[in-house]
């Protein structure tokens, strides 16, 4: 306590409040109850000292005059805006009583419950959604394209996630001695300074930058950190696997794979047989009888014969041998038949030569000695870094060009290296949610899993997180089939100006159900839809923890405001009066549980606040692949099913996708819908970020709203003065789906055939009830692109390459 | 020559990112109300010859920068500086900033009111 009666308190931030994934370290300055600064905590390893807008501003986030306080219950029509306060006792009693008829009537699984990004919100709202008893827990975007689809193709590529080693793992940073600055860190596709959520934190580049590493850079705009590196390719978007293929390409060529790393680690020597139509991995079994069909095939070129890789011991059934690597192969079968096979590798290396720079600058518009001077750039700097973005999940080819993004750091050994792409797991194995199919803090038996809505459709969704897929899901809202759906909950989500695409399909949706709960800090459109409004607690009232990545944090409860509720406490609640025998009586127990794996009590990581774990956890890095710590079984690897990385994956072979990467054109541009293209001339990118905003959040905060009054369209110098457009003015557009009008920012930084829209935008200060609906329907770009275009697999959808035309505005 | 002159700010405009950290930390510390504060960023984008745009950001004093005197009387950077996400922000003696101007270069010393 200070003199002057204010108390110091140290936390760390998760959303709600900055609307962000979280990470930094804070000191809450309190006075009479009252939360009257926060600032940044010099001795917090993750931010030291620094911290952006949105936590500079909790203090006019907080207490906002327009700021949920108390449950409201709707009175009028849907959409009229007509609410009345009610007690939380009301609300809860309200909500099991319709919730619980729903679920007699229907069934548990005709309520959706739809979340948006990644906040504190995975675990509680799944422990909610299985505690009810449905297994449709839901994520709406189009595709589930945030970071998902890369996760998904990081987890069956090499067991685990990789992300850029920025010395996160240490309380000493960048000083410490088992840290390299990297080489060169790759920015594909990210404007870092104003995003960067992901476990991460985008001014970390500009520390490494400062310590001598270059920058390379991938993205359609120049962007701040593009004008300041060393080489930057201005691509199509869309077209990143060409891109990444043409990187390998260079890569073979040249000689500037990691051949050591590869023969050890990857799945390079295993046979692909190559007789049949499709292609297929050669399992034990083909070859003996009664052999298993999780063990894979291999050459040994010293006695000329075929061997077996033992999945389960991680080794040749033959002692002592270096496998073939490349090569065509007859083999007999089982079944007295014979095949012929090649090794992963000369298939790989076949995949790739197609992808000369030449082709490749085709495809992509860059320069194919730009395309042949970045893969040098990339495969020579020691160490070598990767860091991706939300481009690499938003196009309907995002697991082809995940994998081949992937596939470079694997063909060059940065991986779990010190200054390249770390292995990332959270902190202390603390699972608050998962990212396999299986359960959370609950569990579902696997008859009421089975009915998890894209399942049947899509191998990844069934195998891959435990979301229903978010396209499938509103096309079942409104064909009933195989079964109706009859409620949302959502919390964390604003599916009509931000998540939801197509967002008058959404509206119509939500409008159509029988029952709606909308749980968040502020009226959203979304919310002037539900039925039932919930006040949530920003992370300043609640108590919670985190720990993706690093480190474990402890979120702890500093003030309260009015009758906001943590979504944590809400949903406890709600899961003691929906499940008999919840196993939780307050977040105490649930955390203390959630913790076991670090070994502490909740108690003792808030006295700590945040924990990095120790060397030589399985949590931290480098090497693990060597050390056996990877593998339940602690056999050095991966955990795959072969235990390799699989550069020919058995996953996607499995859910009959393409096992290796490939390009694929996005479903509009001017390559596959020539004849829109006469109409639609521009290339539609969307999501350009402004760092005071979170998504659709943060237009209400007044000293965040000031840095950017209006929504804008990025639009080339050149382009602008084709169409007689002048910087500032507004301009419409507009392509087959829809149209918005925004204000033209005439800029050099983006190309002159692409415009860049944002989205997320709505008024708060509008009229909102419907149908101005806070003015979304003006500007809210979603309403150009479409739902149901999800990739292959179910993941990604054309949410950053669609087309359009733009014009003044008129008046 | 006032004692305020004494202090100024340098800037290392080379890794300003535009985020405005330093606008809104000084509408915290100091209780202005937008659109006013203390320090404010400029954007400069051109295309340089070789056909790549070039972005600057330059963070600015204002007239309502008073350098947090409140704040370095007790030892503290200005807020500001304290929590410039990029860490290009110094606040310090001006002769002795004057200096570093010469170790690097895209800097700008700035000498508020």
């Amino acid at each position: 306590m200070k003199e002057d009666g204010v108390k110091i308190i140290k936390t760390t931030t998760w959303s709600p409040g900055p609307g962000c994934h979280g990470g930094c370290g804070i000191l809450v300055h309190v006075k009479d109850d009252k939360v009257i600064k926060v600032e940044g905590d010099p001795d917090h390893p993750w931010n030291q000292g620094r911290l952006c807008s949105r936590c500079l501003s909790m203090t006019q986030y907080m207490y906002h005059k327009d700021r949920l306080r108390k449950p409201l219950k709707r009175i009028g029509e849907r959409g009229q805006g007509k609410f009345e306060e009610i007690s939380w006792d009301e609300a809860f009693d309200l909500i099991e009583q319709k919730m619980k008829k729903i679920r007699e009537d229907h069934g548990p699984e005709s309520v959706i419950f739809h979340q948006g990004t990644g906040r504190d919100i995975g675990g509680w709202i799944s422990m909610l959604a299985y505690a009810y008893g449905s297994p449709n827990w839901m994520f709406g975007l189009s595709g589930i394209s945030c970071y998902t689809p890369r996760l998904m193709m990081m987890s069956i590529t090499q067991g685990d996630f990789a992300v850029v080693d920025a010395s996160q793992w240490h309380e000493k940073r960048y000083d410490d001695p088992e840290y390299k600055i990297p080489e060169t860190v790759t920015i594909w596709g990210q404007n870092l300074p104003a995003t960067c959520p992901d476990g991460f934190f985008g001014h970390w580049y500009i520390d490494l930058m400062k310590r001598g590493t270059e920058v390379l850079v991938i993205d359609p705009r120049c962007t701040w950190i593009a004008s300041r590196a060393k080489l930057w390719l201005q691509l199509r978007p869309g077209t990143d696997a060409a891109l990444a293929l043409g990187f390998i390409h260079v890569m073979i060529k040249e000689d500037l794979i990691n051949m050591a790393f590869v023969e050890r680690w990857t799945n390079s020597p295993f046979l692909v047989r190559t007789d049949q139509e499709k292609k297929r991995l050669l399992r034990e079994s083909d070859l003996i009888k009664n052999g298993l069909d999780t063990n894979f095939i291999a050459h040994d070129p010293v006695s000329d014969s075929f061997v077996v890789w033992d999945s389960d011991h991680q080794t040749y059934k033959k002692k002592n041998i270096t496998p073939s690597m490349e090569g065509d192969f007859t083999l007999a079968l089982a079944d007295g038949s014979t095949a012929t096979a090649k090794t992963v590798w000369t298939l790989y290396k076949e995949n790739a030569e197609q992808y000369t720079p030449e082709a490749v600058s085709k495809i992509t518009w860059v320069p194919a000695d730009k395309i042949r001077k970045a893969a040098r750039i990339y495969a020579k700097s020691q160490p070598s870094a990767l860091h991706w973005g939300l481009p690499i999940d938003t196009i309907p080819s995002t697991v082809p060009t995940s994998q081949a993004i992937n596939h470079l750091w694997c063909l060059t050994g940065n991986l779990d290296n010190p200054g390249g792409n770390a292995i990332a797991r959270y902190a202390y194995d603390v699972v608050t949610y998962p990212y396999h199919s299986g359960g959370a803090i609950l569990s579902l038996p696997p008859e009421v899993m089975d009915k998890r809505i894209g399942i049947h459709d899509y191998g990844a969704i069934k195998d891959f997180r435990a979301w229903a897929q978010p396209d499938k899901v509103l096309e079942q809202i409104s064909s009933d089939d195989p079964y109706p759906i009859k409620g949302m909950w959502i919390q964390t989500a604003n599916p009509i100006a931000c998540t939801g695409m197509e967002p008058k399909k959404w509206r119509d949706a939500i409008k159509k159900l029988d029952f709606t709960v909308c749980v968040d800090l502020f009226m959203t459109p979304t919310a002037m839809l539900c039925d039932v409004i919930l006040p949530a607690a920003t992370f300043l009232e609640k108590d919670s923890l985190k720990a993706w990545w690093v480190p474990l944090q402890a979120i702890k409860r500093v003030v309260e405001v009015d009758d906001c509720k943590s979504d944590i406490e809400i949903n406890l609640e709600l899961c003691k009066r929906f499940m008999k025998d919840f196993p939780y009586d307050n977040t105490q127990e649930l955390f203390d549980t959630l913790l076991k794996s670090a070994g502490i009590t909740y108690q003792e990581l808030t006295d700590n606040t945040w924990m990095i774990p120790p060397k030589g956890h399985p949590s931290k890095p480098y090497f693990r692949y060597e050390k056996g710590l990877l593998r339940q079984d602690k056999k050095p690897g991966f955990r795959t099913p072969s235990g390799k990385i699989e550069l020919y994956s058995s996953w996607l072979e499995k859910w009959e996708l393409e096992p290796l990467p490939y390009h694929e054109e996005p479903p509009y541009s001017p390559v596959s819908t020539p004849d829109l293209f006469a109409d639609y001339p521009l290339i539609l990118c969307t999501g350009r970020r402004m760092g005071p905003f979170f998504h659709s959040e943060h237009r209400q905060i007044p000293w965040l709203r000031e840095q950017q009054r209006d929504p804008v369209l990025e639009i080339h110098p050149d382009t602008a003065e084709k169409y007689g457009i002048a910087h500032g003015e507004k301009v419409c557009v507009e392509n087959w789906l829809g149209k918005i009008t925004v204000k033209a920012l005439v800029t050099p930084v983006i190309h002159p055939d692409i415009v860049m829209a944002e989205h997320g935008w709505w008024f708060p200060e509008k009229e909102g009830k419907e149908p101005n609906l806070f003015g979304v329907w003006d500007v809210n770009v979603n309403q150009l692109i479409p739902m149901g275009h999800e990739g292959k697999a179910g993941l990604g959808a054309p949410i950053k390459s669609m087309l359009c035309k733009v014009y003044k505005a008129k008046g | 020559m006032s004692k305020s002159n004494k202090n100024g700010m340098l800037i290392d405009y080379e890794y300003c990112t535009g985020c405005f950290s330093c606008t809104v930390a000084c509408c915290q510390e100091n209780g202005w109300e937008a659109p006013l504060s203390g320090m404010k960023v400029m954007e400069i984008v051109q295309d340089l010859p070789k056909d790549k745009a070039y972005l600057t950001f330059l963070p600015f004093p204002t007239e309502l920068c008073v350098l947090c005197n409140h704040r370095t009387r007790q030892g503290l950077d200005p807020a500001c500086v304290k929590h410039c996400m990029a860490n290009c922000l110094t606040y310090g003696p001006l002769k002795e900033l004057a200096g570093e101007l010469e170790k690097k270069p895209r800097m700008v010393l700035w000498s508020p009111r």
